[in-house]
């Protein structure tokens, strides 16, 4: 690790300026990637902008079928939140799978979703229910948030603030985690929305991505395991690595998105 | 053996007396010794394969803060400094000696793994010696790497050492070819197996550490590290790399978090720790972060093999001929040499009468990390390749593969047994761990077992392996005939107090294996004292006389053979003081119950006070006998021992992703006298979670050009509770008929016998797809490619 100032702004307006002042100043907000990458030596913030004493980023709220989850709310929270778990038990399921106790103790939302992993399972579940993703400056639907590896629509001095869910018709997430890691080789989200069927893929590409060739056999057969049969996904432009070929990530998405929807009921 | 007393500890399972300090954070680890004036060394280590150094700079470096000074290869030989040496020597067919390349502990100008070392830095902290070692400019020539065994003995390979043609290490050979070929000849069946013996990590829980220290009023070296083997350390760094006399040289192995064969090794870091708090007269300490672990830790395994089984028309085997190709790595780590020959070729006759056995073995250099006993160390390879060959006799000949190994079985009457591969057997029975295991695992039960799975779509197999391994290593005189350049006896040292509480010391070294309380127990029964009366003590050369350390499921049959023969002298000498107190011949004093009694009589002396009467020798023999209470005794074991037993997987396969799930396993396993049952089931445990790894998960991965692809847990996969099924574990004892105790060995039988019966599973679920082999680890795509091959026909 290399010497780094530290400080804990109050108001997400602090802590933008405090960004704004140092082009090399970095946002944390979990920790639970960047502070193993500053451990590693693989990145040199000169500051870091810690976010977790800021008190209108934490918390849930309900307004109807909607569900607001400030950007730092950690995954334990969510994953025990009796609100989380009446309107959208797929999404409290998804927390609860998240690494394991003492990362989802420490790790939030918002900095999954800002880190945007290709293998981490909040960017599937925030494109597979559509979700829309709350900033200090706008509100941007998930689809168009997430732009790829480690990527996504946030400007500098943008912070993500909360992440708006509205409830499903029916939901499930279904992951094939990497034996070693426990990350998502295949992570499938399924949900009938009010705005159609959508199928989020994540672990299997460059970054979350959606089914569209699923969604429309679900769409037009019905939602159910079996309008999956024989529906192949194409391989092409997959991850392929030591654990997995890009040929088995797409069976595998298959499967999992059969087993999604089976899950969701 | 004394007779049982009342309170009999053998037997017992006696929670750990160890456990309540690792479990509260007391445990005292290398890490956790800090001495005034610490400095922290840093190893940079080569980011390429192969490569020869064209120049190191170390200007810019030297004037960080806080660096006090940085050493390259050059700085070590410059002071004399020696390679790390080999502690086994091999020679070939042709009688030639193995080729033993130096192997310095910073390279001079060429790197030959990634992790190999290249300078070393130090600095008041070790921030500061990592922020210093960025500063240093190396210029590498890069060189073609030879990276895998099949690649490098290729024509036209990269060499390693130059020295090395074809990159061979040696070529050696152990059997009777004559015989073999011509019962190969007369065969009615042939089966035939290809094998690789996949490349593991060992990853004990505590990375390896070194705090070196030097003190100038003495002249005393002190070398505080993770060792299995203190003594070990303290003569191959003393008398080969340091050039330190013993007893100017203490290494203390404190507290040690898990070994599996990965810290017998003299590693470079103790030398180097060692020698610069010599050279700067302060301490430096150098402790591994995970990643180096992987890097530079020996790893294991590592074969690839061709095996054959002639058998005649009732399915028995008449010979075995095997070539194996084993991996050395890049330089030769301590035991490395031995692995793959004579702890791997005298293993396979296995449980079998196979009368003609040939075996060659090619050892090879490569671009990687050095490759070393692991956890088994050779007997895992042997067992992997006979049980899966067995099988595969079974499926030629149509025979059941229960009955096949009954056929072939060495009869439980058959003891002593000569195997045609060196080995004599001394005890076992083959048949009755196969009985009690069958029974067990509810064997008969399978195929209804195998119809519910299916009704759920999923593929059920089972798979047997019934082994035999060699433990308590040995025989100075006949592993001194073999190569080995050090004896294997054991030591052990009895101090019975004046007011009769008793310190045991070990030569043997516990880092996870619980001998704290297993030889206290022991210690308990021989003199008839309570377990809250003896202490044992190990790793550290200034108390413990001598040892040549714990591996190779050693610690118990040798180590505590010694400790049993050093209570044998106290008893005598005990005897001797009781007679001249109760005014009584010594032939008439017996030892019962922890009481030295006249026979017949009911005059008696507790050991306490004999043991008083021998430190305060007021009324005492003093022109017979020397005061105090205190024994040492080197025990050197007559042969090997034999543990064995039967193991049974069944696993669970989805055939539309290829995961496979291990849903039962049955272990019955032959390792002696129990002293410990809990601490004996946790040792199989543990074995069998690295073997079942070994199976279906782990697997160490290089890239053609040499780099470590699965150089953290995130890539490589470690076994967890999850993987694993509740075990059954039971035992079916023989006795070792040579050691005092009758014990054989229970620490690797887990990791021996598994992964065949894993794999004989998996492959019995897929039969139906066509697999008839499959290599480890059995991960979910080569399982769901098997399937989907499989369906193409």
């Amino acid at each position: 690790m290399y010497a780094f100032t530290y400080q804990k702004p109050t108001t997400i307006a602090a802590a933008v300026a405090a960004l704004g002042a140092d082009a090399d100043a970095k946002p944390v907000s979990g920790g639970q990637t960047l502070i193993p990458t500053l451990k590693q030596r693989l990145a040199a913030p000169t500051a870091l902008v810690d976010l977790a004493k800021i008190p209108e980023l934490a918390g849930i709220t309900v307004a109807g079928d909607t569900l607001t989850i400030g950007a730092m709310t950690r995954h334990a929270t969510v994953a025990d939140s009796a609100d989380v778990k009446r309107l959208i038990p797929a999404l409290a399921a998804l927390a609860e799978g998240i690494g394991d106790p003492q990362v989802r103790n420490r790790g939030t939302i918002g900095g999954s979703i800002a880190n945007n992993d290709p293998a981490a399972d909040y960017p599937a579940g925030c494109l597979g229910l559509g979700a829309t993703i709350v900033t200090n400056r706008r509100e941007l639907a998930a689809d168009a948030f997430f732009t790829g590896m480690f990527s996504t629509a946030l400007d500098d001095g943008e912070l993500v603030t909360a992440v708006k869910f509205t409830k499903p018709k029916r939901a499930a997430y279904v992951k094939f985690p990497n034996p070693a890691s426990r990350y998502a080789i295949v992570g499938v989200f399924v949900a009938e929305t009010a705005g159609g069927i959508r199928v989020a893929v994540t672990g299997a590409g460059a970054g979350v991505f959606r089914a569209t060739a699923l969604e429309a056999a679900l769409a037009s057969k019905g939602f159910a395991a079996a309008s999956l049969d024989g529906v192949a996904v194409s391989a092409d432009g997959l991850n392929s690595d030591i654990h997995a070929s890009a040929e088995y990530r797409a069976h595998l998405i298959t499967v999992m998105a059969k087993r999604a929807v089976a899950a969701a009921g | 053996m004394p007779d049982a007393p009342s309170n009999y500890q053998i037997g017992a399972s006696v929670k750990r007396r160890e456990d309540l300090r690792f479990l509260t954070g007391n445990g005292n680890y290398t890490d956790d010794i800090n001495r005034p004036g610490q400095l922290y060394a840093y190893i940079l280590r080569s980011t390429q394969a192969h490569a020869e150094i064209v120049s190191i700079d170390t200007k810019a470096a030297r004037a960080m803060p806080g660096v006090v000074t940085i050493y390259t290869g050059a700085d070590m030989a410059a002071d004399g400094i020696g390679g790390l040496p080999c502690g086994w020597q091999i020679h070939s067919k042709d009688g030639s000696p193995m080729v033993e390349p130096s192997h310095p502990p910073i390279v001079v100008d060429r790197v030959r793994h990634v992790g190999d070392n290249v300078a070393v830095v130090i600095a008041d902290s070790l921030a500061q010696a990592k922020d210093a070692a960025e500063a240093i400019a190396i210029d590498y020539k890069a060189l073609p790497a030879a990276v895998s065994v099949t690649a490098a003995v290729a024509p036209g390979a990269p060499l390693v050492w130059d020295t090395a043609p074809g990159n061979q290490c040696y070529d050696w050979h152990l059997g009777d070819k004559a015989a073999t070929e011509a019962a190969f000849a007369a065969a009615k069946t042939i089966a035939k197996v290809d094998i690789v013996n996949n490349r593991l990590i060992p990853n004990a829980m505590e990375p390896r550490a070194a705090l070196g220290d030097f003190n100038p009023s003495s002249g005393e070296y002190t070398l505080f590290t993770t060792s299995q083997n203190p003594h070990v350390i303290r003569l191959l760094m003393g008398a080969f790399v340091l050039k330190l006399p013993e007893h100017k040289l203490r290494v203390v192995a404190p507290d040690v978090g898990g070994g599996f064969g990965s810290k017998i090794y003299h590693y470079a870091e103790e030398a180097i720790c060692t020698w610069a708090a010599g050279k700067l007269k302060r301490p430096v300490k150098w402790t591994a972060e995970r990643t180096e672990s992987f890097m530079t830790d020996a790893h294991g395994r590592d074969h690839v093999t061709h095996a054959e089984m002639a058998m005649d028309g009732e399915g028995r085997f008449l010979a075995l001929r095997v070539s194996t190709k084993a991996n050395m790595g890049a330089y030769l780590s301590t035991f490395a040499p031995a692995v793959p020959t004579y702890l791997y070729g005298t293993l396979l006759a296995g449980v079998y009468k196979t009368p003609a056995i040939y075996v060659e073995v090619q050892a090879v250099f490569t671009n990687t990390t050095p490759v070393d006993a692991y956890r088994g160390a050779g007997r895992p390879e042997a067992t992997f390749l006979l049980e899966r060959l067995v099988d595969e006799c079974a499926r030629v000949t149509g025979i059941d593969r229960a009955d096949i190994r009954r056929r072939n079985f060495i009869a439980a009457d058959a003891f002593p047994y000569q195997t045609p591969v060196a080995l004599q057997y001394d005890s076992g029975d083959y048949q009755g761990c196969l009985d009690a295991a069958l029974a067990a695992h509810n064997y008969a039960g399978f195929p209804a077992r195998k119809a519910e799975s299916e009704k759920a779509g999923k593929l059920r197999g089972i798979g047997l392996s019934t082994y035999v391994e060699a433990c308590g290593i040995a025989p100075s005189a006949v592993v001194g005939s073999l190569g080995a350049r050090a004896g294997l006896f054991e030591v052990g040292k009895v101090r019975v107090h004046p007011t009769g509480s008793v310190t045991v010391f070990t030569g043997t070294h516990s880092h996870g294996q619980g001998h704290e309380t297993t030889f206290a127990q022991v210690v308990a029964d021989a003199l008839g004292v309570g377990m809250d009366q003896v202490d044992i003590v190990h790793g550290d050369t200034a108390n413990v006389p001598f040892g040549m350390g714990t591996y190779g499921s050693r610690s118990l049959a040798v180590g505590g053979s010694a400790i049993v023969k050093a209570c044998d002298k106290i008893v005598a000498k005990a005897k001797k003081i009781a007679a001249h107190l109760l005014e009584a011949a010594e032939a008439d004093i017996e030892f019962k119950d922890g009481m030295f009694k006249v026979a017949g009589t009911d005059r008696q002396k507790a050991l306490a006070e004999i043991s008083l009467a021998a430190y305060v020798p007021h009324n005492y023999p003093i022109d017979e006998l020397e005061p105090g209470l205190e024994e040492t005794a080197f025990y050197d074991p007559k042969n090997f021992t034999f543990p064995g037993g039967t193991h049974i997987c069944e696993v669970e396969i989805d055939p539309e992703t290829g995961v496979t799930r291990v849903t039962q396993f049955t272990a019955v396993d032959d390792v002696g006298r129990v002293i410990n049952p809990m601490i004996v089931e946790g040792q199989v445990h543990g074995g069998l979670a690295q073997g079942i790894g070994q199976a279906l998960l782990e697997q160490c991965v290089y890239d053609a050009a040499g780099q470590l692809l699965t150089g953290s847990m995130m890539d490589y996969c470690m076994p967890r509770a999850d993987d694993l099924p509740l075990f059954y574990v039971g035992q079916h004892t023989t006795l070792c008929t040579h050691n005092p105790l009758g014990v054989k060995g229970c620490g690797e039988v887990g990791a021996i016998g598994s992964p065949p019966a894993v794999m004989n599973a998996v492959i019995d679920a897929l039969k139906g797809y066509g697999v008839t082999n499959m290599d480890m680890p059995a991960t979910p795509e080569k399982v769901w490619r098997a399937v989907q091959s499989g369906r193409k026909h």
